[in-house]
């Protein structure tokens, strides 16, 4: 087995006496597309919030590549919300080349000249793979909840990240769009041979874009003192294409008012 | 029939409604002044329409002997420099302090209380100590403006500020960049219009504290002006200044909405322009 990309080895998050994570154990492997679900309040934000950097465990340790995890959001772990990921004063081609400014420019905060053209040529190539060439000069308020979640994407990939994170982004979305931004994220997954984590409600999107779910909860219920207890991840599916359909034991995960559709 | 909520006025209905008012305002004056007249010739204290033009080609057209000037002008200029300048340093301190506060905690902590006991000072209060500490020249009048607005312009740009969504700024972060290149680039373009906004609805208080100064101690401007003809009760030179404060302020105010849509489109939804 090759080297994981992300490790989990123990991982406890407590606020005050009230425990969210307990004993979080594992390995994702680089290649991999994680779907993490769970009913709400199991943890799954928290899961990602660590991941991010938002929030450091209480106990434990997160590795990336081996090594210990910036405590602070850094450009090796690219995100996308379900909303606000993008910026509403930048325009389309802005918002992407703004990863690259960051990259290059550490004083002026902006790429200038041949390196402008460049970074732009970059992100140009990019959004063209998201399918937004024709809104390059817009700003992110005059673009559909759709296109403006595939601009996220493609903000999130200019970095090349080695990690991407997805939490709850087609949450917001029509149906019909979400259909073609699974495709969308499916493609982009193959070809960049991203590693990618997703959170989702959806548990039917969980199981037809992961190849690898992840189902939070709680492993043990105490009804005098139910915040004692923290959520981990109670089941750990590897998806092969035989075995896409949600299975059984899955359907009575998420009794608390979740629906699976 | 339509609920009234949702009856809306078609563009010449609105004008015609905007212009309505107004217009009913100067008839009913020159009603009143008429009648007044009538009964008095020499009533001062709701000149007729000539009486106030008269004043006007006086003030604003006529170069005044002993000073070699023309009164109106040099009253605005007068009063004109001292609001832009208070207003000029309020805003700048503003977009400095405003945006530092709202971005670094740490900042928050050290600075938010001081800033939040001065703005409730009464700043007329204050004018006083300006006085003493400045004397009575034109820099305790731009401190008693800047003293006035500041620190409410400091809070609500802070404020606005601290409220840009946590993803923007994980995703800022997320992409490589830095404190100054986040304060740079994210912070400080969605602070500007904002900032403004502030600057337009300052422009009332400001002109208030200017005027309340030019009252109390001073030699020349509009607030100077009006006060020391009060002593004569010339309604017909306070009315025409009255108007004029108004005008300019609405033109100030229309100048700095012209600049916020002309140089940040996307803070203006559609509907708006």
């Amino acid at each position: 087995m090759t080297a994981p990309v992300l490790s989990f080895r123990d991982v406890w998050v407590e606020y005050g006496d009230k425990i969210v994570l307990e004993k979080v154990e594992l390995d994702v492997a680089p290649g991999a597309f994680v779907s993490i679900v769970g009913p709400s309040g199991a943890g799954k934000s928290t899961f990602l919030r660590l991941i991010t950097g938002q929030e450091t465990p209480t106990r434990g340790r997160v590795l990336l590549d081996g090594e210990p995890l910036s405590p602070e959001p850094g450009p090796e772990r690219g995100v996308v919300f379900q909303r606000y990921s993008v910026f509403p004063h930048l325009t389309v081609i802005d918002n992407v080349v703004f990863g690259l400014d960051c990259a290059g420019s550490p004083i002026a905060g902006r790429l200038f000249g041949a390196k402008r053209r460049a970074a732009v040529e970059q992100a140009e190539a990019l959004l063209a793979q998201v399918g937004l060439t024709h809104s390059l000069r817009a700003y992110p308020a005059q673009l559909s909840g759709g296109m403006q979640q595939r601009l996220a994407i493609a903000q999130a990939l200019i970095r090349r990240p080695r990690i991407l994170l997805l939490d709850e982004p087609f949450g917001a979305l029509d149906p019909g769009i979400r259909l073609d931004m699974h495709a969308l994220i499916t493609d982009l997954w193959r070809d960049h041979g991203l590693t990618i984590l997703m959170v989702t409600h959806d548990i039917k999107e969980a199981f037809k874009l992961g190849d690898r779910v992840l189902a939070f909860d709680k492993r043990r219920h105490d009804p005098q003192a139910p915040h004692r207890f923290g959520s981990t991840a109670v089941y750990d599916f590897a998806l092969t294409e035989k075995t896409r359909a949600v299975p059984k034991e899955m359907e009575g995960l998420l009794p608390r008012g979740e629906t699976a559709a | 029939m339509r609920r009234l909520l949702n009856v809306r006025p078609s563009r010449g209905g609105r004008f015609f409604l905007g212009f309505f008012p107004l217009a009913a305002v100067a008839v009913f004056y020159v009603v009143a002044s008429g009648a007044r007249h009538a009964a008095n010739n020499s009533d001062k204290l709701l000149p007729t329409p000539g009486a106030i033009w008269a004043a006007i080609e006086r003030m604003a057209f006529t170069v005044d002997p002993l000073k070699g000037a023309i009164p109106l002008v040099v009253d605005t200029a007068a009063s004109m420099e001292r609001l832009l300048l208070g207003m000029g340093i309020a805003t700048a301190a503003t977009l400095i302090i405003g945006l530092v506060i709202g971005l670094l905690p740490l900042v928050r902590a050290g600075l938010g209380p001081l800033v939040a006991a001065i703005a409730v000072v009464p700043p007329i209060a204050l004018l006083p100590i300006l006085f003493i500490a400045m004397g009575l020249g034109e820099a305790s009048k731009i401190a008693l403006i800047v003293v006035g607005i500041a620190p409410f312009m400091i809070r609500d740009l802070a404020s606005h500020v601290a409220a840009i969504p946590e993803e923007q700024m994980v995703k800022a972060q997320s992409l490589g960049g830095s404190t100054w290149q986040i304060a740079l680039r994210v912070a400080l373009p969605q602070a500007m219009p904002r900032l403004l906004k502030c600057f337009r609805l300052s422009l009332g208080p400001a002109w208030v504290f200017l005027i309340s100064a030019e009252a109390i101690a001073s030699d020349v401007g509009l607030g100077y002006r009006i006060f020391l003809v009060r002593r004569y009760l010339a309604m017909d030179v306070i009315i025409p200044y009255v108007i004029w404060i108004a005008l300019l302020a609405v033109a100030m105010d229309l100048i700095v909405l012209w600049i916020s849509k002309r140089f940040f489109p996307w803070a203006h939804s559609a509907r708006e322009s």
